[in-house]
């Protein structure tokens, strides 16, 4: 037990005090804050693609509707964006709903197709919805109204709000796992079938996962527009979006409770400087070697980083994925 | 039949066949090995900038460009399967993708650093005046493309069906080890699978350089086209790729026509959902 409490408390820490660590750089600060909010989608996003192997390519659906919904609020009703965000909240997890009932029977790269045709459905039709900003997309207050706007200049109070977000997913995910559900989903990402023998509602637990994750994605896209106070239909449902999520998961450790954090850590610095670096000469080259290093990883590390600690270096046997690829 | 329908179905026949192409060269891969090539779409960017440059350096039209992309890209199949597939196909699926998804992004950027961020095209008299037949008109380049991309996507099909690497490629598809047992080298069968599927994707990537704008990140656009069409005719078939490839050319080209361009893609990824749903194994896919 010792031997797995510390290190998490001295993380949990470090996590606290890092904005003072570093409190004489805006910069640093702001990537904290950045490196947690996409740990939050991605752990998110861990739910149904990792424990339950669902791999989801069109989360950024459900981002967006916790984005849009955050800054329409705003834009129609003048509403404090956070006010928002319970209706995305609740439009992510009903959508979910909606397209998972049909597109979870459909399993391995099937779904993961299904998924982003129907967020590519969402993107354009948004982009053509005048009342969610159309192509132009939307934008938040732009001066904090009252301290409900949660405005600020400083991203320190942005960090702390993720830092407990996410620490409430990470927390929600730990129970899930240890829980009977947590079990099935194991059970149903190795073998679907074998679950589905052994009496697992395999159909009723996936669609559990997949409203669960829908829900708190949404929550990662509202934080999103809080913090930038602008959304348009790129970067609430562009497919980089899914696609981010999923990397950044798998590249920690796909089901693994700190895996997409992992992921977080690595992806988001090395992001944040190429994007500080484009437009100079070098424009590009980072994001060259971003996809090198993912390259890399998916190579050596098929299961993910953290796969070198937890001793699962290779699956056992072949994945399910050599399962006839359609079972209704 | 009102003259300008005729004429947009015409047009919707001709992109379709260029995207049945494109989608043939991932619907093999997909079929074969159960891997999906999410770098596909920046195969098919690679193919346009190599025409563009056998153009700028050379000043070589299409007679030029198609076999030299083709040459180039069967190239970077082959390496792609030799130094990331043939070891992310171990394994689970989201590797699969974080591999390929990692390699789309180095390929994307390599272009972007070394060709910048603006759009090159080709100039549109390369080919020639339109061409017309009674009421009908087509731009020579699209006319090329589209011959060329039937004719590429049915040869494809014959070398799968009536060749012994056809069916040497066919066996490892359905089990490789009993394949293996029978003196046929899965992976040898593999990699020549990736070289004639980024083969073919390269010549409908100098194909589609003729008559669209060449950037860093056509690929992203291009691929989800791929994917629909792929899922739509179901993995692994290359006539479903080709149905579903005019089928869409055509869909798309009507419901631009009839309701608006800004909802054909509403159309078709609607209708792609509809078929996912009620024959998750596409349109020609086995059950």
């Amino acid at each position: 037990m010792m031997r797995r409490a510390l290190p998490l408390l001295l993380s949990g820490a470090l996590a606290l005090l890092y904005p003072l660590l570093v409190s004489g750089s805006a910069v640093y600060q702001r990537l904290g804050a950045l490196v947690l909010l996409s740990a939050i989608g991605a752990s998110a996003w861990n739910l149904i693609g990792g424990y339950a192997g669902q791999v989801s390519v069109g989360h950024a659906v459900f981002f967006g509707a916790g984005a849009y919904a955050a800054l329409a609020g705003y834009a129609q009703f003048a509403l404090p964006p956070i006010a928002g965000a319970p209706i995305g909240v609740a439009v992510a997890i009903l959508i979910a709903a909606l397209i998972g009932v049909p597109t979870l029977r459909l399993s391995g790269h099937y779904f993961s197709m299904a998924t982003i045709a129907v967020a590519e459905l969402v993107r354009v039709l948004v982009t053509n919805w005048e009342w969610l900003g159309g192509a132009q997309g939307i934008s938040g207050p732009a001066v904090a109204r009252t301290v409900l706007d949660l405005s600020f200049t400083s991203a320190v109070p942005y960090y702390y709000i993720f830092l407990a977000v996410l620490a409430a997913i990470l927390f929600i995910t730990w129970r899930i796992e240890k829980s009977r559900m947590g079990f099935y989903l194991r059970a149903i990402k190795d073998s679907e079938r074998a679950a589905r023998s052994l009496g697992v509602a395999a159909g009723r637990y996936k669609l559990y996962a997949y409203m669960l994750s829908a829900g708190l994605t949404a929550v990662a896209g509202a934080l999103y527009a809080i913090m930038f106070g602008f959304i348009d239909p790129e970067s609430g449902c562009g497919i980089l979006i899914s696609v981010k999520m999923l990397i950044m998961a798998a590249l920690g450790g796909a089901g693994l409770l700190f895996g997409p954090l992992v992921g977080a850590l690595i992806l988001v610095p090395l992001e944040e400087i190429s994007n500080s670096l484009l437009g100079g000469k070098g424009a590009g080259l980072t994001f060259v070697v971003y996809g090198a290093i993912i390259v890399v990883i998916a190579r050596f590390l098929p299961s993910g980083l953290l796969a070198l600690f937890t001793g699962r270096m290779r699956p056992a046997r072949k994945p399910a994925a050599t399962e006839p690829s359609h079972a209704a | 039949m009102s003259p300008i329908l005729l004429q947009v179905i015409v047009s919707g026949l001709l992109i379709g066949a260029v995207y049945a192409l494109f989608s043939s060269g991932l619907t093999l891969i997909w079929g074969m090995m159960n891997v999906i090539n999410f770098a596909h779409g920046d195969f098919v960017m690679l193919a346009m900038y190599t025409a563009f440059l056998v153009w700028t350096v050379f000043g070589g039209g299409p007679a030029a460009s198609v076999p030299i992309a083709a040459v180039v890209l069967a190239t970077v199949g082959l390496l792609s399967y030799f130094l990331l597939v043939r070891h992310v196909m171990r394994g689970p699926m989201l590797a699969q993708i974080l591999g390929t998804f990692g390699l789309a992004l180095l390929l994307r950027y390599s272009a972007f650093w070394y060709f910048g961020a603006n759009f090159k095209t080709l100039p549109d008299t390369l080919l020639g005046p339109p061409f017309v037949l009674g009421s009908i008109r087509v731009d020579a380049p699209r006319l090329l493309a589209g011959t060329i991309g039937l004719l590429v996507t049915l040869s494809l099909h014959l070398i799968l069906t009536r060749t012994a690497l056809g069916s040497r490629m066919l066996a490892v598809s359905e089990d490789a080890t009993a394949a293996q047992l029978m003196g046929i080298r899965p992976e040898r069968m593999q990699a020549v699978a990736w070289a004639l599927a980024a083969g073919a994707t390269g010549i409908a990537g100098a194909l589609i350089a003729t008559f669209f704008y060449t950037s860093p990140t056509v690929g992203e656009t291009l691929a989800i086209v791929a994917f629909v069409t792929v899922a739509f005719g179901g993995f692994g078939s290359v006539p479903g790729a080709l149905v579903a490839g005019l089928l869409i050319g055509v869909i798309e080209a009507v419901s631009a026509f009839l309701i608006g361009p800004v909802y054909k893609d509403v159309i078709v990824y609607t209708l792609f959902v509809l078929v996912l749903w009620t024959r998750p194994q596409g349109l020609m896919g086995k059950a």
